[in-house]
Formats: C-alpha cells, sequence, structure tokens
C-alpha cells in the first residue's frame, strides 16, 4: 500500500514529537537524581585518595570532612569565594588555553579529631587512548603524597588501565612532590634530576604511553599548585 | 486480551516456541551470529554484563510491543528509519535510569548502552517479527530473544570473569576455595588469572566454544 509524502511526512513529525517529548520529560524526571549520583561519584573520588570507601556514608564523611575552594595559577584564593569547588570541571578547565584562566579546586580534609590532615587536588591529563584523571592527597607539608586515585576512560586493560590499581596506587604513597616532582619510572632513561626514591615510582611495563601521560599530568598541575602552596606554607 | 484468548490460549505451543525458539535452536548470538560486538565488549565482569542483558531485553520487548501496535500506521517506506526512532527513544531511556540509579554500572557500561541501538538483533526482530505480528506475540519474540542473547553474554561473562579475575560477580571464588585448603594442609595453592580473558580474544574462544558445542548437538549446518 502506497501512502501519500503528505502522511509520511505527517506521521514523521508526530513520532518526533511523541519520542522526543518522551525524553525530554524522563530527563527532567531523572535529572536531580543523576546530579546526585554524579557528586557522590565525585566525592567518593575525591575521598578515595585519603582513605578507604568501603561501606562509609560518602555525603555524610564529605560534608563533615571536606572544605572545598578554589585557588588560581598565581595562588590567589579570596577572588573566588563564590565558586563552589565542587562543580568546577577539571576537563573543561584543562582544555582552556591560558594557565592564568583556569580554576584550581582545592580539597581541605580534616581528620577525625577536626585537624587540618589533607590537601586533596585533581588533576587531569591524556593517556594513551583517552582521558586520564584522579586526585592527589598531600600531608600538610603539602610536600609528601597522602594517597592518589586514578581513573581512566579508554586505556588498556590488564596494561595502562593499571593505574586504577589499589597496589599500584599505593607505589605513590610516601613520595615528595617538591624539587623535582614524582614519576613512574622504568628501568632505563630516568631523567637526571630525577636521582632520589622520593621522586620516583615503579613504573609499568607495556604501558609506557600511559605512564608518560600521568608523568606529563602530574608535572604540570604539580606547577599549576605551587604558588598556592608556596603562598600557605 | 479476551478475544485472543478466545482464538488462542495465552501460553499456546506456537507461543510458548516463539519464546524457546530464540534461546537453542534459532538464537540471536550463536545462530544467527547477531550482536556479538556488546557480546565481546562487556562480558569481561558479570555484573556489568547483567545489567546489560537486562538492559537489552527490556529495549527489544518494548520496542517490538510499541512497534507492533503501530505496524499497521507505518508508511513502507520510512519504516526503518520509524524503527530506529522507537529503539533509540528506549535506548535512551534505559541510559537516563542507569545514569541516575546506577551510575557506577553506567560509567563501566558507558558507550555501550548506546550503542544497543545498532544491536542486529533489536532491529531484526522489529523488521522480520513485530512489523508483521500482533503486539502479544510481539511481546513473546522480544521475551525469546532478549533471553535468547542473556544467556549466551552471561555464560561468556561467567568463563571470562571466572578464569580471568578469578571471581564470580566480584566474589573471589578460588581465595574461597583454596584458603581453606592452604591453611588446613600448609600448602599454598593459588590461582594465577588468565589474562587472555580479560581480552575480547577471550570472549571470541568461549563464543566458539558454546557455538561448536551447540551445533554438535543440534547438527546445524550453515547452508
Amino acid at each position: 500500500m502506497q501512502r501519500s509524502n503528505g502522511y509520511i511526512i505527517g506521521f514523521a513529525a508526530i513520532l518526533t514529537i511523541v519520542c522526543g517529548g518522551l525524553l525530554a520529560f524522563a530527563n527532567q524526571g531523572l535529572k536531580d537524581s543523576q546530579d546526585k549520583a554524579k557528586q557522590l561519584d565525585t566525592r567518593k573520588q575525591i575521598l578515595s585518595a585519603v582513605t578507604s570507601v568501603e561501606g562509609i556514608d560518602i555525603n555524610k564523611v564529605y560534608s563533615e570532612r571536606v572544605t572545598p575552594y578554589v585557588v588560581d595559577a598565581s595562588g590567589e584564593r579570596d577572588k573566588y569565594k563564590d565558586i563552589d569547588a565542587e562543580g568546577v570541571n577539571t576537563k573543561k578547565e584543562y582544555k582552556k588555553s591560558e594557565v592564568s584562566e583556569k580554576r584550581f579546586p582545592v580539597f581541605e580534609y580534616k581528620g577525625e579529631n577536626g585537624e587540618l590532615e589533607s590537601y586533596i587536588i585533581p588533576v587531569f591529563g591524556k593517556g594513551l587512548w583517552d582521558d586520564v584523571w584522579g586526585y592527589i592527597a598531600l600531608e600538610k607539608d603539602m610536600n609528601t603524597i597522602k594517597g592518589v586515585s586514578f581513573g581512566h576512560k579508554g586505556e588498556t586493560p590488564g596494561l595502562g588501565a593499571r593505574i586504577t590499581e589499589p597496589e599500584v596506587q599505593a607505589r605513590f604513597i610516601g613520595k615528595k612532590i617538591n624539587d623535582g616532582g614524582v614519576m613512574f619510572i622504568k628501568g632505563e632513561g630516568v631523567p637526571a634530576n630525577i636521582t632520589s626514591a622520593d621522586h620516583q615510582v615503579d613504573g609499568l611495563s607495556g604501558a609506557t604511553m600511559t605512564t608518560k601521560g600521568v608523568n606529563k599530568m602530574l608535572d604540570s598541575y604539580f606547577g599549576h599548585y605551587q604558588a598556592y602552596f608556596d603562598k600557605k606554607r | 486480551m479476551s478475544e485472543v484468548a478466545k482464538s488462542e490460549a495465552a501460553f499456546s505451543k506456537r507461543r510458548v516456541k516463539l519464546i524457546s525458539n530464540p534461546l537453542n535452536d534459532d538464537n540471536p548470538v550463536t545462530i544467527q551470529v547477531l550482536g556479538i560486538c556488546s557480546a565481546l565488549a562487556v562480558t569481561v565482569q558479570l555484573k556489568p554484563t547483567f545489567i546489560m542483558a537486562v538492559a537489552v531485553t527490556f529495549v527489544i520487548v518494548f520496542s517490538n510491543l510499541i512497534y507492533s501496535i503501530i505496524r499497521n500506521a507505518v508508511p513502507g517506506r520510512i519504516r526503518i528509519i520509524v524503527q530506529l526512532a522507537v529503539i533509540a527513544t528506549f535506548v535512551i531511556l534505559v541510559d537516563q535510569v542507569l545514569k541516575a540509579y546506577a551510575y557506577e554500572m553506567s560509567k563501566q557500561l558507558s558507550v555501550f548502552i548506546g550503542l544497543i541501538i545498532t544491536n542486529c538483533i533489536v532491529m531484526g526482530r522489529l523488521e522480520a517479527f513485530a512489523g508483521s505480528n500482533k503486539p502479544y506475540d510481539s511481546v513473546l519474540d522480544g521475551v525469546g530473544s532478549g533471553l535468547g542473547y542473556s544467556w549466551i553474554i552471561l555464560a561468556v561473562a561467567v568463563g571470562r570473569e571466572l578464569f580471568g579475575s578469578g571471581s564470580l560477580f566480584g566474589f573471589k571464588v578460588f581465595e574461597a576455595i583454596f584458603n581453606p585448603i592452604n591453611s588446613a594442609l600448609g600448602t599454598e595453592w593459588a590461582y594465577t588469572n588468565n589474562g587472555l580473558m580479560v581480552n575480547p580474544i577471550g570472549a571470541f574462544m568461549l563464543l566458539g566454544i558454546i557455538i561448536w558445542v551447540q551445533r554438535t548437538k543440534s547438527g546445524y549446518v550453515e547452508e
């Protein structure tokens, strides 16, 4: 049965309106839950840099222990009082071309006795295939690494994707970021200024490109936060 | 439904066949060899595989239902586009719900939920069945195809997670078996994870074995 062109166009239009309307409705209805789920995930990543997140009430711990704020690459903090640090999208900031335009969140973490225990900073970069990111927790001295949590979008499973394994992340604990930074190293090609074991992290064989990406990411972000940490000290 | 009941029982022989055929003799994955891409991509662990199986079944059943209801109004010349629109709507719905209530899973499955749209099984059922059958039969057909797809990818995932990570649904199976034996006998038995199974190659091999066993049993030959 051949139908007229008018019927076909009318049918397509109605179908589009019905489907589109349905999806818009669903999107509006679910938006709150989606935002909450996303926020919870971010908070989980932040906290997992300093503590085990197994079986804790993430939102409760976060709101009790974490004080977020925003700084810029020159170490300025007061100017950005009104910015919600949690809402700062690290990927968007990463893409801005001018360093002075970028905003850098800091998450201060208090221990159980209410005393400042750690500074947590987000980092973002490119691995071999796609984005890599993470949160680095520093001790009070703003030099020693207390813990890290990395994430990635598409690194090779079993090779580059190992940066998310607890065993690999534990290798960063206790390393110093000042005077040379911290980097994954392989047997050969250790840069001359990275002589002390304090700055070296055992690399991942088969994941050279991913670890290079992580090194570059850490190097640039430690640089961006340097001014603020210097001021704070 | 009462009219249907008069003419044909809700689970007549023919209708039971609609569900049971895709499970084995006419399985969408192993016999028709459709939907392979997601069978390789999501089956590293059981949990995301399970979510994927539920998602695909949901999409097939409801797309089949809706398309069957509107089948007589759909202009033949744009029917493929209409099918895509119906499927895409359900896929996006699933994606949105996962983002809201199972964010972790949604992150893991990432693009593969969206890619259900291109899963040949879904469109194949709409074109081959729902377009020319009544809604109730189409739903049964959708359930059959969905379960047929589900049990295959779950079987592959059991093999891949068990031998690739030594666990099932995250539960460390080999540790649970070996630890009591080790502490009793003083031995140090352990299972070394097989990296091959974590790679898509592992899924190919397992899928091949399933197809081999199934075709040996049923005597099915490719014509």
